[in-house]
């Protein structure tokens, strides 16, 4: 027995290089990072559409283009696919891809693991989804207050499928978040000390100490509205004495640093982008990578601002709106920081840094009127009205996904080999930034004039229509601009200029390897002596400061020089192999949350049995032949 | 868990100098802890609202499980044995010692199930109070994760007698072995904090 699995037998490793089979199976960071970004494009697509529902029925006074229910599902699903299946998947795309060749590592520290934790966010947005069909979506809210989503005043199934369906795409969160600490923190190549890394990487590992600490505190409360729902406990039941003020605790005690898990990988973005573009070295890095830290402790801190109007009592509400106001200051730190590294910098307006000013930009504005939340009273006043959804656009669409966007176009050609159309690119980019602002900024104005959030239909008389149908038209731009962005892509990917190893003439690692990377990243591991340490590598500095090129080939000699020692060429490398375990322990999951919504023990069973096979078959198969 | 153990098994150093696997495993105590805190918090909120329903002092014996969290704290001598069994080179002392804990953490099973059927039958429920709710909620979750830990002492027993756990691997032993502790020590602020502060109480 023993024997005949060590030779492979039965448990042989998968070993295709292309075909459907070769994605389903593979531990290769690089290709996890494509199936995560492809994936969340999808969602986002129909995350958009709901979005575009949602504006055609606002887009008048009294519409008829939904009924309240279908309303309350469009808007729940699409804040629901926005966060956990757009903008941390698309994080999690570049952190898969990106961040090992960042820090000069072959792979991730868990290569099965990270093909584990796509497969059980894939199956958690695909569980979630099912829901339509199974008889409604979610409809109360992304945020899911008791008592209102117990079965009580929620009967049907979407809440239990919301329960559910979140609870597995925070176990790929988990899952994730484990394997990128111990990644980055020991994976690194030699000489890329903590301070030497990329801040892109550094935000990678806030973000995903966050996950991890955030993530199991939204479990505990999921389990509770999941034991609520299908077993009658009683957390939640005021009647019986349970407490409804529990779950916003819960949920915004994760739901806070939720916050930073979706902007701070955007802020790594465009801390890589900046510096490029201006071809200056980052303003202040200490600065911007402690400030990172710094809103990473205080996130935990800063929960109840989402419940001064709850009647938490003076003393509580006061401590939040300080704790609130002074988590502005490192990201203000940030933002100058930002700025000083574009002033006298030698600019090239490419279509990265124009997504990365605008990131910048829209989120002074977002985090501007943020701070204006903190003050307890204009918060009263706020509350629950547009105003509210027009901040968190601007951080999270305006931040975040313009963040990301400058991500995509940058790392675009070492992705594809390929550069993006730059002319189609910055239509894009004009036609986004304007679509946004024409959708999001008259909400400001309609909250402030009273309108509140999560109404299916206003009255005529409120004089809010003109700005909502202004909105609708802006969101309708958006769309088109998506549409040009895709079209972008795609003629881009086919028969886009060669980029080249290094088009932008960058400072990172991921530059100083082949576009696309050959599958196991370097021929040698890198030794690391400087932060930006392939820009040193590239040039020298006259007296002034000026960067001045170091001839063709000496570099070369140096590099030879140091690897001499080093462990040997390319032949020799031993890449992962892949795996068949990690979908099938995935596939357990909606099995599982199926029998559970349904009460029907055989699903459940089934469910258990795949995820123990799965387990199974991934501990005791061969280490890779 | 399942236990990676083949990403850069041949490279000699981790920039920390500590495996990637107890890295990880830390990592995921860690995010443990927030898992169990929130539940604590949860009974600490709760363990007063009792729906008309028997409360803490009703219900709890406080005898019988003291000595069943004896049997648990027991396991935990137990693992350091296996552990050092291996270490020494010893495979048959670390199977005999797996098989004890894991048998020592089933007899702490067998004494929550019979616990939780006494608070059945006096009428403690999942659905008569939120202190029921909140305490199978969170005693159950640890029970589930004493159950997981005996898959994983037997599957290791398992690898053991396939002959994959040589002295050279002993961390797999200790990987499992951290996580064991852990559950042991979450136990002991759970007896404290749920049964033993409760129960004093007037």
């Amino acid at each position: 027995m023993a024997t005949a699995l060590a030779e492979g037998g039965i448990m042989r490793r998968p070993s295709a290089k292309s075909g459907i089979g070769s994605w389903l199976t593979t531990a290769d960071h690089k290709r996890v990072g494509i199936l995560y970004g492809y994936t969340a494009f999808f969602f986002f697509l129909i995350g958009g559409l709901e979005a575009l529902l949602i504006r055609a029925q606002l887009a008048r006074p009294n519409g008829h283009v939904l009924t309240a229910n279908e309303y309350n599902q469009l808007f729940t699903m699409h804040g629901l696919t926005m966060i956990f299946l757009v903008v941390m998947p698309l994080s999690a795309a570049l952190f898969n891809y990106f961040v090992p060749i960042m820090i000069g590592a072959r792979d991730v520290a868990f290569p099965r693991l990270n093909a584990f934790s796509f497969w059980v966010f894939l199956s958690g947005g695909l569980f979630l989804y099912s829901s339509f069909i199974f008889g409604g979506a979610p409809n109360g809210g992304w945020f899911g207050y008791a008592p209102l989503t117990t079965l009580q005043y929620s009967p049907g199934h979407g809440l239990t499928f919301y329960a559910l369906g979140l609870q597995m795409l925070g176990i790929a969160s988990i899952a994730s978040a484990a394997n990128f600490v111990t990644t980055i923190l020991n994976l690194r190549a030699p000489g890329m000390t903590l301070m030497r890394m990329p801040v892109f990487v550094w935000m990678t590992l806030v973000t995903s100490l966050l996950l991890l600490f955030a993530m199991p505190v939204i479990a505990v409360a999921l389990f509770q509205l999941t034991f609520d729902r299908l077993w009658h406990s009683t957390f939640y039941n005021a009647v019986a004495g349970g407490d409804p003020l529990l779950w916003q605790h819960l949920f915004w005690l994760f739901g806070h640093p939720e916050v930073y898990i979706l902007i701070l990988p955007a802020m790594g973005i465009v801390s890589e982008v900046l510096p490029v573009f201006s071809r200056k070295p980052l303003f202040g890095y200490s600065a911007v990578v402690f400030s990172g830290i710094f809103i990473g402790f205080m996130g935990w801190g800063v929960w109840a601002h989402h419940m001064f109007t709850v009647g938490l009592g003076p003393y509580a509400n006061s401590a939040f709106a300080v704790s609130t106001m002074f988590i502005a200051v490192p990201t203000g730190v940030k933002i100058f920081n930002w700025t000083a590294t574009l002033w006298r910098g030698a600019i090239r307006f490419r279509t990265p840094l124009l997504f990365a000013v605008g990131m910048v930009a829209m989120f002074v504005i977002g985090g501007l009127s943020g701070v204006t939340h903190s003050l307890v009273p204009s918060d009263y006043e706020q509350h629950d009205t547009y105003y509210i959804v027009a901040h968190f656009h601007y951080v999270l669409f305006g931040g975040a996904l313009f963040g990301l966007f400058a991500g995509f176009y940058y790392w675009f050609p070492k992705v594809t080999g390929r550069l993006m159309n730059e002319k189609i690119g910055k239509l894009h980019f004009w036609l986004m930034l304007i679509g946004f602002n024409v959708t999001f900024f008259p909400m400001h104005l309609l909250g402030l004039m009273g309108q509140p959030r999560r109404t299916y239909i206003y009255n005529a008389n409120m004089g809010w229509g003109g700005y909502n149908l202004t909105e609708t038209i802006g969101s309708f731009l958006i769309a088109f601009s998506m549409l040009v962005f895709i079209f972008n892509w795609v003629k881009s990917k086919r028969s886009g200029t060669i980029a080249g190893p290094d088009p932008w003439d960058a400072r990172t690692l991921e530059w100083s390897i082949p576009s696309p990377p050959p599958e196991h990243n370097f021929d040698e591991i890198p030794i690391v002596k400087a932060r930006d340490d392939f820009w040193h590598k590239k040039y020298a500095e006259d007296p002034a400061g000026r960067p001045v090129p170091v001839p063709v080939g000496a570099a070369e000699a140096t590099a030879e020089g140091v690897h001499d020692d080093s462990e040997g060429g390319a032949h020799k490398i031993h890449m992962p192999s892949p795996s068949y375990w990690p979908l099938v322990a995935a596939l357990g999951l909606p099995f599982l949350g199926w029998g559970l919504v349904f009460g029907m023990l055989p699903i459940i069973g089934l469910g258990i049995l795949l995820m123990l096979g799965g387990f199974y078959g991934w501990v005791f198969e061969p280490l890779a032949s | 868990m399942a236990v990676e153990t083949e990403a850069h098994a041949e490279e000699h150093a981790t920039s920390l100098g500590i495996d990637n696997r107890k890295l990880a495993i830390w990592a995921f105590l860690g995010s443990e802890c927030m898992f169990f805190g929130a539940l604590i918090a949860t009974y600490l909120l709760f363990h007063t609202h009792l729906n008309n329903g028997p409360g803490p002092r009703d219900v709890y014996n406080i005898p019988f499980t003291s000595v069943s969290s004896f049997v648990l704290l027991m396991s935990s001598l137990t693992m350091v044995l296996a552990l050092a069994a291996i270490q020494k080179g010893d495979e048959r002392g670390l199977r005999v010692w797996l098989l004890a804990t894991a048998f020592l953490g089933m007899t702490f099973i067998s004494g929550q199930v019979y616990e939780f059927t006494e608070f059945f039958k006096e009428g403690l429920t999942l659905k008569t109070s939120p202190f029921g709710s909140a305490f199978f909620m969170l005693t159950g979750f640890h029970g589930a994760h004493v159950t997981i830990g005996i898959l994983m002492l037997l599957s290791l027993f398992q690898l053991s007698r396939m002959g994959k756990v040589p002295p050279s691997d002993s961390l797999k032993v200790e990987l499992v072995g951290l996580y064991w502790h852990f559950v042991d020590v979450v136990w002991i602020v759970i007896f404290t904090v749920v049964y033993l502060i409760p129960a004093a109480k007037k």
